[in-house]
């Protein structure tokens, strides 16, 4: 397990203008889908929503169901990926607003889409399953896309500057350099953002299969729905069905799935020194070994190799010989900037007037103030959660065998979905009468502590011998040793997964700060509560008002809190 | 040679180039009207130091980068973007490390719509030819230094190019093993088993140039100019202790060194006398102290030929000359006709004790190094006697690449401190004049 960078982190810190037109148009796209599909939505006829039987033999197939809409929706990002990362990458005008977009995105609390999509995918398919499939399909999707794009987009960005020149000397042609250079280059990074959106992508279908948009409900076949009813049953043993049945297709992809892709990836790696502990799949094994397969998928690997090495020129990405003269391109920049400022002021008009006509100041003073409660949570929690995973995690780290055996767990537990157990603390603060607003807290970080823990236990397994046997040559110990040994050998690693845990926790407010338990109901104050709110009562406006207020937060969170903190890192603390 | 004309391969035609900033704007010249011609069956060198355009010539020649003025033409036809005909092997093998050797051999051909059996066989004849046989299904981080570079000639010569064009391919790889692959190649050569015409490589190591070459180029630094044009006639095998091959290392050792004679006008034009346009290189203070030592023992006494030194030091040119350059800049040295004489302050500076040396450092600095005057001028001037890093950065970047602007502060930067003519805060980039606390 190496640290990956974290995409998006390496460029500058501040906010730009460019960022505030981003978060603009964003909101504004979302205004548009909601305001265009307001009027079909009421009128429309609640698909023919199948029954989801608490039978425990159709697990297996509501398993399969969900497993499928996790992959089409893996298929659509990538595909999203390759086609916005490399638009960015290739053309200067493109990135300016595309990047500040991606960025926007990835703050943006994915669950408060959730009544967005659906609306608009009902819409689409009028009274049919399929609009919600593409809603449920589309929500995973919009937890898994940004960041493999944003990983994409720093590949194409970084590709060595001497396989570019041999590229170029050898005349390849946009699309085959794509597949020879680019592709390849970016796969590791590619992989490893691939794993941790479909870990994500559990927590969405958990919540997106089972919705409640104002007065219509939709439940898909699935383990999502099937717990959802489970819950709304009150059936405790039903719910353990599902969460031992997700347990067992989360151990069932990672393996056959993930663990001989990310062996495989192993060769992309521009590393040029053969490295020991290359990770090996049992699976990838005997898929090389068997003379079978092989054979079987020969004629599959000739056809992609002619694919790969087909002359095509791409007509944007071809010779850039063609420059225009200055004064030219310097019209169409201007040209450029116009057109995005007219966008930007048309999109900031729209959008007041959208939420102006319901909402006052005083919404947006509470929504404020519910968004301020609810950071505290989160920054307070992730303090927590790292005081105390940090001592575990290093302890963990530094004995090599143990490590062994608990950083897969960690891992997978972080993959878990862990908005299936909220209902058990439910029952329990309805039982002991427990504060809501700070019980339902913990909630937050159930899910993201372990990428603290696996991060931590990484770093920890990578400090320097050298450095160990100084500490303990010096008598370095006690609190010393922490602040000056293992502290600042752990912070990159420690900040990775602090950074992932805080992105997650933000979207686990909706779902956390408001849990249901069959008619018993817990709420805390904060902004996530908020929205979970008026999505169960259709209140759009409010929705995009809260949205919009935990992107903002997020976005500066970010911008001056964990990218100043990644600077530091980048400079002061790197060991290799 | 009556037929001169008719073999010419290439022809670089007054070639200029200029810096572009990352904006696109154009700074200072790199490379200053460069004219050369390539003839069949010749193996040309451009020599010259880190700095001098040398790698970007190449890259204009491959069509690879486009000149700011002049052109490029390659068997009559110009050159715009890359073409057929012309290889390139590079300094860092730039092998695609998720292709075995095959495929990396292959690439060339697979681009080109060369049938599979066929890139098949004369890939193989390619791997056979430079030596790689039993290797074909390895990847390039399983093989040692030589055997990737061997790749990268397999590589470049698959395509049947006329021109191999070569950037520094043995500096990467250790002594021996350069050693081993040059003849290789040369034997190759003389038995004319490849197919390629011409060879033109890049080097900066003297003895690798008069060994390979039939005419080398010396470039100057900063902008790269032609200084010289030398003719090898030397009949291969060379011996590299033949008196006349030492005699022509020496003589271009002293072409290196010749002191250029002309002042450049326009460069320094808005701080007249300052130069602050001068580009120093990245050199520990330990190293210029090393330099001084070896130089004031014996068997030198103060007084060295450079080709001498770089053997006693076991430095090779590129690693040798900015450091002396620095102590002539510093007037710790003098240099000339290839020769280094220390001078009477660098006597001074190995006799002395680690304060006294500072002393003697800082003092030098402060009044022969124009930046760190500069530096220590706007700090003391200032009532805070601090001053942000970018202040001096973006001074620099009117002058030179940000690259270079880069290395000239880092390393004045820490000449600075060596000598405690100002302290430096790498977190917060403040130059000040108070010592940390």
């Amino acid at each position: 397990m190496r640290m990956e960078t974290i995409p998006g982190l390496a460029r500058r810190a501040l906010p730009s203008y460019w960022d505030l037109a981003a978060f603009i148009i964003v909101v504004a796209v979302l205004v548009g889908i909601v305001s265009g599909s307001n009027g079909v939505a009421v009128p429309l006829p609640p698909p023919e929503a199948p029954v989801v039987d608490l039978d425990y033999w159709n697990l297996p197939y509501y398993a399969l169901r969900t497993t499928l809409r996790m992959f089409a929706a893996l298929a659509a990002s990538l595909l999203f990926t390759f086609v916005y990362a490399s638009l960015c990458a290739k053309s200067r005008r493109a990135e300016m607003v595309l990047i500040p977009i991606l960025d926007i995105l990835q703050s943006v609390p994915i669950l408060g889409f959730l009544s967005f999509t659906v609306t608009f995918f009902l819409g689409l398919f009028p009274g049919r399953v399929l609009g919600a499939e593409c809603a449920a399909v589309f929500a995973i999707f919009t937890s898994q896309a940004w960041n493999m794009a944003f990983s994409f987009y720093q590949s194409l960005r970084t590709v060595p500057k001497d396989l570019d020149e041999v590229s170029r000397g050898f005349q390849l042609t946009g699309w085959q350099k794509f597949w020879q250079l680019e592709a390849p280059f970016a796969v590791p990074g590619l992989v490893w953002n691939m794993m941790v959106s479909m870990s994500g992508g559990w927590f969405f279908v958990v919540a997106s299969e089972a919705i409640t948009v104002g007065d219509v409900t939709i439940k898909l076949p699935g383990i999502g729905s099937y717990l959802a009813v489970a819950i709304d049953g009150k059936r405790l043993d039903a719910v353990f069905a599902a969460i031992l049945t997700m347990l067992v297709v989360i151990l069932a992809y990672d393996q056959i799935l993930f663990r001989p892709i990310v062996a495989w990836a192993a060769k992309f790696r521009v590393e040029m020194t053969a490295s020991s502990s290359d990770p090996s799949s049992w699976v990838l094994t005997v898929f090389k070994r068997s003379k079978w397969l092989q054979t079987l998928l020969a004629p599959l690997g000739w056809s992609l190799r002619k694919i790969r090495f087909a002359r095509l020129r791409l007509p944007a990405f071809g010779k850039m010989s063609l420059t225009p003269p200055r004064l030219v391109a310097i019209g169409i920049d201007w040209g450029w900037y116009l057109l995005i400022t007219v966008a930007v002021v048309f999109a900031g008009w729209k959008i007041a007037e959208y939420v102006s006509t319901t909402l006052g100041w005083n919404d947006a003073y509470e929504a404020l103030g519910l968004t301020l409660v609810t950071m505290v949570r989160v920054i307070a929690l992730i303090a927590l959660a790292s005081l105390v995973w940090v001592p575990i995690g290093v302890w963990i780290g530094l004995r090599p065998h143990i490590a062994e055996y608990v950083q897969p767990i960690a891992q997978f537990l972080a993959a878990f979905p862990v908005n299936v157990l909220f209902p058990f603390v439910v029952a329990g603060i309805v039982a002991f009468h427990l504060d809501p607003d700070i019980w339902l807290s913990f909630l937050i970080v159930f899910g993201t502590q372990w990428y603290i823990l696996f991060n931590v236990i990484a770093g920890a397994s990578a400090f320097p011998a050298d450095l160990k046997e100084v500490a303990a040559n010096f008598h370095v110990k006690g609190w010393l040793w922490w602040k000056h040994v293992m502290l600042p050998g752990i912070f990159p690693y420690y900040f990775t997964g602090a950074l992932t845990a805080s992105g997650g926790s933000w979207n686990a407010a909706i779902v956390a700060e408001y849990v249901k338990w069959g008619d018993d109901k817990v709420t805390a104050h904060g902004i996530g509560a908020f929205i979970a709110k008026a999505t169960e009562a259709g209140d759009f406006p409010r929705i995009v008002l809260g949205v919009a207020m935990m992107s903002i937060f997020v976005t500066l969170l970010n911008r001056f809190g964990w990218r100043r903190l990644f600077a530091i890192a980048e400079r002061r603390l790197r060991l290799d | 040679m009556a037929t001169v004309n008719a073999a010419t391969l290439l022809d670089v035609h007054h070639v200029r180039q200029r810096y572009r900033n990352a904006s696109g704007e154009e700074g200072s010249l790199v490379l200053d009207d460069i004219s050369i011609k390539l003839i069949e069956g010749e193996i040309v060198g451009l020599l010259g130091r880190s700095g001098c355009g040398k790698s970007s010539l190449l890259r204009i020649v491959s069509g690879l980068n486009r000149p700011s003025e002049g052109d490029v033409s390659f068997l009559g036809t110009p050159v715009n973007g890359a073409v057929d005909g012309v290889a390139m092997v590079f300094q860092s093998f730039a092998l695609f490390p998720w292709m075995s050797v095959l495929a990396n051999v292959e690439l060339g051909l697979k681009v080109q719509g060369v049938p599979d059996d066929e890139a098949r066989r004369r890939a193989l004849s390619a791997i056979d030819l430079i030596g790689l046989d039993g290797f074909e299904s390895a990847y390039p981080k399983e093989l040692s230094g030589g055997m990737r570079q061997r790749v990268g000639f397999a590589r470049a010569l698959v395509v049947n190019p006329k021109i191999l064009l070569m950037d520094e391919p043995f500096s990467a790889l250790d002594v021996l093993t350069a050693e081993t692959l040059r003849t290789d190649l040369l034997d190759l050569w003389c038995e004319g088993r490849m197919p390629i015409k011409s060879i033109l490589m890049v080097t900066h190591n003297i003895e690798e140039a008069v060994l390979m070459c039939d005419r080398i180029i010396v470039l100057s630094s900063n902008p790269g100019r032609i200084a010289a044009e030398i003719r090898v006639n030397l009949a291969h095998p060379r011996n590299r202790l033949d008196p006349e091959f030492r005699q022509l290392v020496n003589e271009i050792y002293a072409r290196m060194t010749a002191r250029p004679v002309q002042k450049e006008p326009a460069r320094d034009g808005a701080f007249p006398g300052l130069g602050l346009g001068m580009a120093l290189p990245s050199v520990s203070t330990n190293s210029l102290a090393g330099l001084m030592e070896t130089l004031a023992m014996k068997p030198f006494d103060g007084h060295a030929g450079l080709p001498a030194l770089a053997e006693e030091t076991g430095m090779e040119v590129d690693e040798l000359f900015p450091i002396a350059e620095t102590l002539q800049l510093m007037r710790f040295a003098e240099m000339g006709d290839g020769q280094i004489h220390l001078s009477e302050a660098g006597q001074r500076f190995v006799n002395a004790d680690v304060d006294v040396r500072k002393k003697l450092f800082g003092d030098h600095l402060l009044s022969y190094v124009p930046l760190a005057t500069r530096i220590r001028r706007v700090l003391d001037e200032r009532p805070t006697h601090r001053a942000p890093l970018n202040r001096f950065l973006s001074e620099l970047e009117d002058y030179m690449s940000d690259d270079y602007a880069d290395a000239t502060l880092d390393a004045v930067t820490n000449w600075g401190r060596y000598g405690e003519i100002f302290a430096y805060d790498e977190t917060a980039q403040i130059f000040s004049l108070e010592d940390p606390t």
